[in-house]
């Protein structure tokens, strides 16, 4: 039933009230009776042996309470940080996994490595402290390209990793792809880099450890995207705290993009410090050490090659890929560029063979992991890259040849020859929905007007598909995930009938306080201000796999509708009693449960009364009560998809990209909120386009050192940079598999954006001889790429 | 940041004794590089002398036809002000496009010729118009203010009072932002008053610099077409992550070619 606060309903988000007027607790807001200050001591080296630390100066300084290095963390046995996804080789070797201290004991190995933490009355004293730690460094050669890392001569990262690599992965069926290639009447060849890119939450990582002598009780509040999932790693891996003794509460966190899912180091040692020296110990990264050490994202190389007919029908499509790991592995790290990244090189065509191999690789440099999108904005970067290439070489029309090669809708549901099984997606219907709002038939006159005008125009596409709703947890534990991939909900009604609902998700700017609302208001037929969203706290909600890959809504959504069953099959008991009449002729609706064919009628709030003043109550059957908890696994991935078409135009005095337009179709399946969706959409476009025109994290090559580690050189993009989007969606083939019918949408506007930009950039330099661009599109680059062009003799 | 003795004289006098008597004083006008700069620890001065009660520094007049805008006066202010809009509105202009609206309302005039950021907008406009600047013990020519990177003509205890614009005929600023910091790339400002032509560039090379060559050109011909086939050599332009040499070099044109377009629509006498 569509009703004003339920599915499908335009509500504005709940939280944004204490959000845009100053009153959200974030968790530098937190502030605990008898708290000091940590700062951390860390590496001004890429790559250096930790030859001596002397820490007496530090401990003499005015405030200091204790300084602390690797040395006392392996005296109290604390533990590596754990990596939750391994790998494994073509050979059926394990990835490499080196050892992590949370403290650097001997060695670091990348500049921010931490190698001592410093805690003191106040950060000022700490700050002043951390200076006055003497640390004895005998630098290292350092590698910070992945390539390089490749290279006879590199220098060597970490010992336990020969030739630097982490792993040689691959998936998919080479002879197949070399039989393709064999018959093919073009190839289309591209070598792509993926830019690395810092995630730039507005929230910088902060963490204060908290212990409870009477209780033995320890507690970390931390700036994180999945709070159960801390308190594993780090309870059991790194500091040994059973579960029921360490508590994890993730409060409002202001933004993650993937950078809050894992552990960090930080948030281990802030916790065993807090025992140590008997008092609370907070953290706050500043933005220089966000930039140093939040773990970043991207950074691939890629060979890749299509192989087509005549006709522009896709035959094999063969990857060749560098994936930069960084100087450890974190958390998700192994699975971004595997299972994350080539499982969705079919994109959304019919490709019948497919062949990638993965070499991942260690450098001196901040690790990589997941951020916003995670593997499938590279893929997508790889695929729709090629597809323009090749349409342009042979001289199809950009849209006619994905039409010739989409999986038609009737073929679903459909297994690609990497690994997935799209349940279901209508591409063709995404790109007649796009090409009309975008007017492609009238681009060749806008960019006709452009030229008169000095101007190069471009139009380009991206089309998209994700897996997300992340994951069946069988297969993700076939493919080496180290943890399931469910998610829990639990939905107690309180006696006069308004609800807390605790969710395993959770919201770092998602706005789950809203759509969950909506869900629950929807079935129930509650005003919104009767539910309560709570997420963040391990001790008070029962479990949780957080939040990551668009999973909330079809994983914690459908876990919550599981729960919400629960309570809907219990209440329909307890109104049969309480109207004396057979279950079976109860009909429920909106929370109202009415006898078949009278007026006999009670509301889930008298429901809930009875189950708590169980006077009228079936007590010889059901418990008391009215609060069902629920798990919900996937049956399998959900797979969102869309068009994307962008248009730009470019200064060739300067080099200056213009995005004119840029149209978004995208198919999300069933929509709880069009508001959140289309400023999801917004903020996941941005995202894309500022890897597309603007962002690019910069090692030197020589010394290691982050060159952009400041908003001063790493140019994040801004309102003015882009478009008023023309975002549209259809919601006319929900995900078959979930119980909402929902895909997620998080990550698409990053998925698609980059690729659909690039694209439109490269059309507009076509003319002029240009092929192919790196991202990102900057006006120095692009300017260069065309006076190249113009020097080069004509092929 | 690192402690250090905060003053807030209410005279020049006083502040400049201040000055004197620390060992190791800075000056704080709008702060906007000096605040970042303590906090990211990388100054470390004994006294900071705010100069925010001094009065005299502020505000904007005219003086027959030339602008005298106080040292402590903001960007915002200049960009905002009736009378440079009027007067030289290609200083407002560029006064607008300084860093962001923050920086505008606290950055000042004073702050940023007196530290001389080699991508600073405002030294392209004082040596473009010929201004000229007044400490509390000297006037100095734009042209023998900037002195290199960071570098200017001042002394330690020196501050600088106001800056006085001759009125051009004709002028104009066309900057190419750093697409992340939004400083200038290359910053272009183009004065003319009758027969002479002053070109400074800004954010290209170690500190303001003049084009003599495009001068000569602009000089015969005020006009974009004067500068069609004018290269400028890169050497000794920075070189970046974000521009190289040969970058800059080319953007000069365009921005001086732009300029001159935006200049020649500008009101005549």
């Amino acid at each position: 039933m569509a009703t004003v606060n339920g599915i499908g309903a335009a509500v504005t988000r709940r939280e944004d009230q204490r959000f845009l007027t100053g009153r959200g607790t974030y968790t530098d807001d937190i502030n605990r009776p008898g708290q000091a200050y940590a700062v951390f001591v860390r590496s001004p080296h890429a790559h250096a042996r930790v030859a001596a630390i002397d820490t007496a100066a530090a401990e003499a300084a005015p405030g200091v309470i204790a300084v602390l290095t690797g040395r006392e963390l392996a005296a109290d046995g604390i533990g590596g940080l754990p990596c939750g996804w391994q790998v494994h080789s073509k050979d059926g070797t394990p990835m490499i996994e080196p050892a992590h201290p949370p403290l650097a004991l001997d060695t670091v190995h990348h500049v921010g490595d931490q190698v001592a933490v410093v805690i003191a009355e106040t950060r000022e004293a700490a700050r002043d402290a951390a200076e006055l730690v003497e640390v004895d460094w005998d630098e290292l050669p350092a590698v910070v390209d992945a390539t390089a890392a490749l290279a006879e001569d590199a220098a060597t990262v970490h010992e336990a990793a020969p030739g630097n690599i982490c792993f040689d992965w691959h998936l998919g069926d080479a002879v197949a792809v070399d039989a393709a290639f064999a018959q093919a009447a073009h190839v289309t060849r591209l070598e792509l880099v993926n830019t690395r890119l810092v995630p730039n939450a507005i929230e910088p990582r902060a963490a204060i450890g908290e212990y409870d002598v009477a209780t033995g009780e320890h507690t970390l509040y931390t700036s994180s995207q999945n709070p159960h999932v801390i308190r594993l790693l780090m309870g059991a891996f790194v500091l040994k705290i059973p579960e029921h003794k360490l508590r994890v509460v993730a409060p409002d966190v202001g933004g993650g993009f993937g950078s809050k899912i894992f552990h960090y180091a930080e948030e281990a040692v802030v916790t065993w410090a807090a025992r140590r020296i008997g008092r609370p110990v907070k953290w706050t990264a500043d933005r220089s050490e966000s930039f140093l050490t939040d773990a970043h994202g991207r950074d691939h190389v890629t060979e890749a090659a299509l192989a087509l007919d005549a006709d522009g029908r896709f035959l094999g499509l063969k990857v060749s890929t560098v994936a930069n790991m960084g100087a450890y592995l974190s958390t998700f790290a192994p699975s971004i560029p595997t299972y994350l990244y080539a499982t969705l090189l079919a994109g959304q065509y019919r490709t019948p063979a497919i062949y990638a191999e993965v070499k991942a690789v260690f450098t001196n440099t901040a690790p990589v992991d997941a951020y916003r999108g995670a593997g499938r904005p590279e893929a997508c970067y790889v695929v729709e890259r090629l597809v323009e290439t090749a349409a342009r070489e042979l001289g199809i029309d950009r849209a006619e040849i994905r039409r010739r090669n989409f999986i038609p809708a009737s073929e679903m549901p459909y297994a690609t020859p990497v690994a997935l099984e799209y349940d279901c997606g209508d591409f063709a219907a995404n790109l007649d929905r796009a090409l009309p709002q975008a007017d492609y038939d009238g681009f060749a006159a806008r960019a006709a007007e452009s030229a008169r005008r000095g101007r190069l125009r471009g139009i380009g596409f991206a089309t998209y598909i994700e897996a997300c709703g992340i994951a069946p947890s069988n297969v993700a534990g076939a493919l080496g995930a180290r943890a399931g991939l469910y998610e829990s909900a639990e939905v107690r009604f309180h006696p006069t009938g308004s609800v807390s609902v605790f969710t395993g998700s959770h919201s770092h700017g998602q706005g789950h306080e809203t759509t969950f609302a909506q869900i629950v208001a929807d079935r129930f037929g509650l005003a919104l201000d009767q539910i309560d969203i709570v997420h963040g706290d391990t001790a008070r909600v029962p479990f949780g796999m957080g939040t990551y890959g668009s999973r909330s809504l079809a994983v914690g959504g459908s876990a919550l509708v599981k729960a919400m069953d629960k309570v809907e099959a219990k209440a329909k008991k307890i109104a049969a009693h309480m109207l004396e009449a057979a279950e079976s002729d109860i009909e429920v609706k909106a929370g109202q449960f009415t006898v078949v064919g009278t007026d006999k009628s009670l509301g889930i709030a008298e429901i809930a009364g009875s189950a708590y003043v169980p006077h009228r109550f079936p007590l010889d059957e059901l418990e008391p009560g009215l609060d069902e908890q629920a798990f919900y696994d996937p049956k399998n991935f959900t797979y969102p998809n869309g068009c994307h078409v962008c248009e730009v135009e470019i200064d060739p005095d300067t080099g200056v990209v213009t995005l004119v337009a840029f149209t978004v179709a995208d198919d999300f399946g069933r929509v709880i909120n069009p508001l959140v969706v289309e400023g999801q959409v917004h903020g996941g476009l941005v995202q894309g386009i500022g890897q597309a025109l603007l962002e690019h994290c910069h090692y030197d090559p020589t010394t290691g050192q982050l060159l952009t580690g400041a908003y001063t050189d790493y140019a994040m993009p801004r309102a003015s940079d882009v478009p008023s989007f023309r975002v549209d969606w259809h919601e006319d083939v929900p995900c078959t598999h979930n119980p909402l019918g929902v895909k997620g949408c998080g990550e698409a506007g990053t998925i698609g954006a980059a690729a659909a930009v690039m694209n439109a950039v490269i059309d507009a330099l076509a003319s002029r001889g240009i092929r192919h661009l790196d991202m990102p599109a900057t006006p120095h680059r692009v300017w260069q790429a065309l006076r190249d062009a113009a020097v080069r003799p004509a092929a | 940041m690192y402690a250090f003795e905060y003053h807030r004289p209410t005279s020049l006098d006083e502040a400049v004794s201040l000055m004197v008597n620390a060992e190791d004083g800075a000056l704080l006008a709008g702060g906007q590089t000096l605040i970042p700069t303590l906090k990211q620890r990388l100054a470390q001065p004994s006294d900071v002398i705010d100069l925010a009660a001094v009065p005299g520094l502020t505000g904007i007049t005219q003086d027959g036809n030339e602008l005298i805008v106080g040292a402590m006066t903001t960007h915002a202010e200049v960009a905002a002000s009736d009378l440079v809009r009027a007067t030289i509105p290609a200083l407002a202009e560029l006064a607008g496009q300084v860093g962001d609206a923050q920086v505008r309302n606290r950055g000042t005039l004073g702050g940023s010729i007196a530290n001389n950021d080699p991508a600073a907008d405002y030294p392209a406009a004082l040596v473009a118009l010929g201004a000229v600047i007044k400490t509390n013990r000297r006037t100095v020519a734009a042209d023998d203010f900037f002195t290199g990177m960071f570098e200017t003509v001042l002394d330690t205890e020196e501050v600088v009072v106001s800056v006085r614009f001759p009125k051009p005929q004709r002028a104009a600023y066309c900057k190419f932002p750093n697409p992340a910091s939004r400083y200038a790339i290359v910053g272009v400002f183009v004065a003319r008053n009758g027969p002479t032509v002053r070109v400074a560039v800004t954010g290209a090379g170690q500190s303001v610099f003049r084009l003599p060559e495009l001068e000569a050109r602009l000089a015969a011909r005020f006009s974009p077409d004067a500068l069609a086939n004018v290269m400028v050599a890169a050497d000794g332009l920075n070189d970046d992550l974000h521009a190289s040499a040969d970058y800059r070099a080319h953007l000069i044109t365009v921005m001086a070619k732009r300029a001159v377009a935006a200049a020649s629509g500008s009101p005549a006498d």
